[in-house]
């Protein structure tokens, strides 16, 4: 790492605290949930007080999901809006995951974080209200059993692909160096803002790369 | 306890089939509504073996007492006011768990044995085991189970497994005074339903009918229904079944798919960074491999 008087702030404290309670709470849901999906997976049951107590706990945990996501959502919305460079990330994907391909005109997120960003927002919707919709003793009775049955399946096939984009999320993070370092202690050396992110280096520099 | 585990045909959220040595005879309940004059005294047997004490209600107009099944009331007579052929007609139902071939609340159920199926047909909760989730709840086509808000756990008749694993016969039918309800095999209870079922088609009910819904492979409580071709009017689901939604959510091949791909995202995690190592910024990278 470089010295201090070389570094770029990327991520805020607030913005740090918050994206690394979410990924604390998601990590919590997600083996919670999995232990209800599968009986394989049962045993995490014990990890959490037992079946009962985590199937206690597990709803106020998507509570708490939604109420830390959805402000930090609305922080860095802006920094995740679509533009017509995206289309070409899009395009070049897997030549990028070969280190083949490196665009010149990366915002401060590059559009595979904002695809992962933008497939967030909808699929913590559906899993809370699916969950409201089964969420036993107090809200469930409210619904018919048809519709229960239907976001239980609606339920666990957003928390798959909820998965395999946080999959996704972390094993990008582990693979592009510094940016867990960037999550971390939230600043980012010049080199590499210039070289992962170039018009967000010249936006916050004024400089050009 | 220790001989009843041997004949649990099967168990909720488990991966591996249980001991199937040894087999019993598959038994059933036969509720003949033609025959049934509403005393409920098979709903005071109810309480009386199981010792349940349901809340005293306020009379709601009708003779439905109490006005549904609950966690303290696992039998419940209901009663109806139908106009059938221009004639009105108060049809009785003896309300409760029908104990399905195939049990949509077994299959819903997400804790290890919470739901069992005896070899004998009986589908029985395991309350030490429920977590309180409600799956088996809106897993069943005839909305039995009932959480009790209390504990967070689920009950239902439980077709008194402990006095039939003993050699004797639910109470409810010990206590029915006109043979509305009969136990035995499921066959003896089918060959008795068919002798009945003659009767009611000699008495003019043409619509008389067995109810041993096949939607659900058959069930170990057996109606005949004098106007078994409604079954509706007696508040019981045409063709209950465990439905598309549940089969796909709870399927072993479907969920085995899931566990499966979300391995493979771990799987290909790795390969790739084997294959093309960390993106790394050149002139870091060059920086970090120029140090000694």
């Amino acid at each position: 790492m470089s010295d201090n008087g070389d570094a770029i702030l990327r991520h805020p404290n607030r913005e740090r605290v918050v994206h690394w309670a979410v990924a604390i709470v998601f990590v919590f849901l997600f083996l919670s949930g999995l232990a209800l999906f599968h009986p394989v997976f049962f045993w995490f049951a014990f990890l959490f007080g037992g079946g009962q107590f985590m199937r206690f706990i597990h709803p106020i945990a998507g509570v708490l999901l939604v109420l830390l996501f959805y402000p930090y959502a609305a922080q860095v919305w802006k920094d995740n809006r679509w533009l017509p460079a995206d289309r070409a990330w899009v395009q070049h994907m897997f030549a990028y995951m070969k280190k083949a391909y490196h665009p010149q005109d990366t915002d401060k997120y590059n559009a595979g974080q904002k695809l992962m960003f933008w497939s967030m927002v909808p699929l913590i919707a559906i899993l809370a209200l699916t969950g409201i919709a089964m969420w036993q003793p107090w809200f469930a009775p409210a619904f018919p059993p048809a519709l229960r049955r239907g976001a239980g399946l609606v339920h666990a096939i957003a928390s798959f692909i909820m998965f395999v984009g946080i999959g996704i999320h972390v094993y990008a993070a582990y693979w592009t160096k510094g940016s867990i370092q960037a999550m971390v202690r939230g600043t980012v050396t010049r080199t590499w803002a210039r070289f992962h992110h170039p018009a967000w280096y010249r936006e916050v520099t004024g400089k050009d790369p | 306890m220790a001989l009843q585990s041997l004949d649990i045909k099967d168990r909720s959220a488990t991966t591996f089939q249980g001991p199937s040595a040894r087999s019993t005879l598959e038994v059933a309940k036969l509720i003949d509504v033609s025959r049934c004059i509403g005393c409920k005294a098979c709903q005071a047997a109810c309480m009386e073996w199981n010792d349940l004490r349901d809340r005293v209600g306020v009379n709601e107009g009708f003779y439905t007492n109490p006005p549904d099944l609950s966690d303290q009331s696992w039998t419940l007579m209901r009663f109806y006011e139908e106009n059938i052929a221009g004639s009105l007609q108060w049809l009785i139902l003896k309300d409760g768990c029908l104990h399905c071939t195939d049990p949509g609340c077994l299959r819903a159920c997400p804790a290890p044995g919470a739901v069992v199926q005896y070899v004998n047909g009986i589908v029985d909760f395991q309350e030490e085991n429920c977590i309180g989730c409600g799956y088996c709840i809106s897993g069943c086509p005839f909305n039995i189970p009932r959480l009790r808000k209390d504990d967070s756990k689920v009950y239902k008749c439980t077709l008194c497994s402990d006095r039939v694993s003993v050699g004797l016969e639910p109470a409810c039918i010990k206590s029915c005074p006109t043979q509305a309800l009969s136990f035995g095999s499921k066959e003896n209870m089918l060959d008795l339903a068919a002798h009945r079922l003659e009767d009611l088609h000699e008495r003019g009910f043409a619509g008389a009918a067995v109810y041993d819904p096949r939607g659900v492979k058959g069930t170990h409580v057996v109606y005949v229904l004098p106007h078994g071709d409604k079954p509706e009017l007696y508040g019981l689901p045409a063709s209950p079944r465990v439905g598309p939604f549940l089969a796909l959510w709870r399927s072993g091949f479907a969920r085995a798919v899931g566990v499966f791909t979300m391995f493979s995202v771990l799987v290909a995690g790795i390969l790739h960074y084997m294959r093309h190592g960390p993106l790394e910024v050149p002139e870091e990278k060059e920086a970090k491999e120029a140090r000694p």
